[in-house]
């Protein structure tokens, strides 16, 4: 991103629309405290991509999270981007969401059903958006906001989210400031 | 020795070291450039500027890593993954921050050149004449009529696109053709003139990026992605235009990883005898030689070779008998702001990454308006439909969320102010010399803040970009006053000024040291005030002027 981009996104920060704005700005958050060292093993980013899925889910137009291998960005960018409390909060939050699972339908979210999941997701989703609104300044944010977030970026940025999902020109060659647009045309990736 | 004797030394290589190295050789003289950093090779060296996003393991973020090598890069936006190798080393280079001054720099062959934000305008005799009309610090040497042709012949070479305006306070140049506002920057444009009776413009940006082919460069093409360095040369930079230039001529010898650590004064000629380096690899040091120096090191470099160029006669440094010498410090003071919605044309979107945004010029305390502030501010912005990182309240997972943000969302507006700091003496640098940097060498020390007049501006940046966001229609208008902490910018300016008297400046109308009349300083340090808008082209004007001047009197015998 550079300066003209930062301007823009301090305005939809502002506007409070913007999912994963601090990556955008500042990156991590508290960013002096030490990274822990910590470790995914591929069931975990196996478990990942199912939740990914069920954020963005293959759907007629296109391939879903899983595809495109969200799981395993998301085990990256926790292990090198994030902070040694959120890893905690993510990692725990890993664990309470199987947890919830297993409460509300008596089995494993690896062996749950897609509508299930879904559900689950939902209301999990509710519980992160109360959150986000309620927390106080320096208060972490719910884990499934970041695991939200890091679904997004990884899906929307990854070449099957960039090409299939959105539109993607590496070399447009030329600018054109008023080009009809309809319902359905896809947005530009970048 | 003669094997280390040149006809010119140019300290530097970015935006004006490359213009001096290319005027100089041009003009025939046999010219080393000598820079700190490592080469970077044009296209060969931009190892990310042909990765699609997914190459990137973060997709450009900041990992916890990097935050921790780069302390103070990590303050805004800079610090990212696509384009660290062009930031300057923070352990290896420290400085001192007396108050928190946010320094980010460019270590390597085109400096900052490479990373710069392209954006390209004249300044105006409402900035030349300001400080002799106000009675702020000391006046300008030169007048817009002297710098003019240097605008036009800089211009010229270097490619900058724009529109022909007419407005008194950003005069028109040598343009290439314009970028395109979209839809809805032509129509918030439309609505400003109208509101405001065209006594506020906003207009499209004007950058050095090539709209047609030029001086066998290629065009832009629309990628967005310059700070990575330009595969295509479509904009302008030492490696892109100035540096190829000047090997042409046969002329150039480009020295990297050379610190230079002092110009050699000779007191008996009461003139520089050339540089001491010091290798940055091998920690050796060098002497070279040369009848004229340009230092082009960037601001507060530059000021730290003259500064660390102390000898008896100038203990102070080179330049300081001043005592101005490291004083004066600006930067412009940006982080505010406002942003709002354009409700409509859901039925028109855009093709392209246009790398360039609209700018409005300066309005305050200009034909008749009269605030409690000296001077003003411009803004930069853009409009563009958000995208897939929206929130969507009514949607929250699932097969209809990925479907909806598959589709552009509605269109923003965000305006960015950039706002003049005044030269205040207080402002400074120094050098530490209780702390030094890898090879030994003491540090600077940076003590510079916002005043009064800054602050008071900075409201005015806010309220105004909201007002003329309403009075264009968007919806949903919110201002922002954010970090306003000096340096980030990225524009210093001052420390080495420019000035009628020797008394009270550093450097004559011609950029000549006046304490050693075969050193030009040609940087952002040569700056007597700051201005409000962009100051990269003023340098290179000013450099392309310099060398004219000092080739001429070396011609006369008189360096």
């Amino acid at each position: 991103m550079n300066r003209r981009e930062a301007i823009s996104a301090v305005g939809v920060l502002l506007g409070g629309t913007i999912i994963g704005a601090e990556f955008f700005l500042t990156g991590c958050k508290n960013s002096d405290k030490k990274t822990g060292a910590i470790a995914f093993s591929k069931e975990d980013a196996a478990y990942l991509d199912e939740i990914a899925e069920t954020i963005l889910p293959t759907t007629a137009s296109s391939p879903g999270a899983k595809a495109a291998e969200v799981g395993s960005f998301m085990t990256v960018m926790v292990t090198d981007c994030y902070d040694e409390e959120d890893q905690q909060i993510f990692l725990a939050g890993m664990t309470s969401l199987d947890k919830s699972c297993k409460q509300k339908y008596s089995s494993s979210f690896m062996q749950t059903a897609p509508e299930q999941r879904h559900a689950l997701l939902v209301e999990l989703d509710k519980e992160q958006v109360a959150h986000q609104k309620n927390k106080k300044g320096d208060e972490r944010s719910h884990y499934f906001r970041m695991m939200k977030e890091l679904t997004l970026l990884g899906y929307f940025t990854s070449e099957i989210g960039a090409t299939k999902a959105l539109r993607y020109m590496e070399s447009p060659g030329h600018y054109d400031g008023d080009l009809p647009y309809k319902k359905g045309d896809k947005a530009w990736a970048t | 020795m003669t094997e280390n004797t040149y006809d010119a030394i140019v300290i530097g290589s970015g935006i004006t070291g490359g213009w001096a190295a290319k005027e100089l050789t041009q003009k025939g003289l046999k010219t080393l450039m000598l820079e700190r950093g490592r080469n970077v090779e044009h296209i060969k060296d931009y190892v990310n500027a042909t990765k699609d996003p997914w190459d990137f393991p973060h997709r450009g973020r900041r990992t916890q890593q990097m935050i921790k090598d780069y302390p103070v890069l990590k303050r805004d936006y800079p610090l990212n993954e696509t384009n660290l190798e062009f930031w300057a080393n923070e352990k290896d280079c420290p400085y001192t921050e007396v108050k928190r001054f946010d320094w980010f720099r460019g270590y390597q062959v085109g400096g900052r050149s490479l990373t710069w934000g392209r954006q390209s305008y004249r300044w105006s005799d409402f900035d030349y004449e300001a400080n002799a009309k106000e009675g702020i610090a000391v006046d300008w040497p030169i007048r817009y009529k002297d710098i003019a042709p240097w605008y036009s012949y800089v211009e010229k070479f270097a490619g900058i696109n724009g529109s022909k305006e007419g407005l008194p306070q950003l005069p028109d140049g040598e343009f290439l053709p314009a970028m395109e506002m979209n839809c809805v920057e032509k129509e918030v444009a439309k609505r400003i003139k109208s509101h405001y009776k065209s006594s506020r413009s906003m207009i499209i940006g004007r950058t050095a990026n090539l709209t047609a082919p030029h001086n066998d460069r290629t065009n832009c093409q629309y990628r967005n992605k310059c700070w990575l360095g330009c595969p295509f040369g479509a904009y302008f930079s030492t490696q892109s235009a100035t540096l190829p230039a000047a090997v042409a001529t046969g002329n150039l010898t480009l020295r990297p990883f050379s610190i230079v650590t002092k110009i050699l004064y000779d007191k008996d000629t009461q003139k520089a005898k050339g540089v001491e380096v010091l290798d940055a690899e091998t920690n050796k040091t060098y002497e070279y030689y040369a009848k004229v120096v340009f230092v082009c090191a960037s601001t507060l470099n530059s000021t730290w070779v003259l500064m660390n160029s102390a000898t008896d006669i100038w203990p102070g440094g080179l330049g300081s008998s001043s005592g101005e010498l490291g004083h004066n410090l600006m930067d412009h003071h940006l982080g505010v702001g406002a942003s709002g919605q354009m409700e409509g044309f859901e039925d028109r979107y855009y093709y392209g990454r246009r790398p360039n945004g609209i700018y409005i010029p300066r309005f305050r305390n200009l034909f008749g308006d009269k605030r409690e502030y000296l001077r003003g501010f411009g803004y930069q912005g853009s409009a563009s439909r958000t995208g897939w990182a929206r929130n969507i309240a009514e949607l929250n997972i699932g097969a209809e969320l990925k479907e909806a943000l598959t589709e552009p969302g509605g269109w923003r507006m965000g305006l960015g102010g950039f706002g003049e700091i005044l030269p205040y003496h207080e402002n400074k640098v120094t050098l530490d010399k209780t702390r030094t940097d890898k090879w030994g060498l003491n540090i600077l020390a940076i003590d510079c803040e916002l005043k009064e007049n800054e602050l008071k501006m900075r409201k005015d940046m806010a309220d105004d970009a909201a007002e003329m966001l309403e009075a264009a229609g968007l919806k949903e208008v919110r201002s922002w006053d954010g970090d306003g902490t000096p340096g980030r910018g990225i524009h210093e300016m001052g420390t080495a000024r420019m000035g009628r008297d020797p008394k009270t400046s550093v450097l004559n109308a011609h950029n000549q040291v006046w304490d050693c009349k075969n050193v030009f300083v040609t940087d952002g340090s040569c700056m007597t005030s700051a201005n409000c808008v962009n100051p990269s082209l003023t340098y290179m004007a000013m450099t392309a002027r310099a060398v004219d001047y000092a080739v001429s009197e070396l011609k006369k015998n008189n360096l």
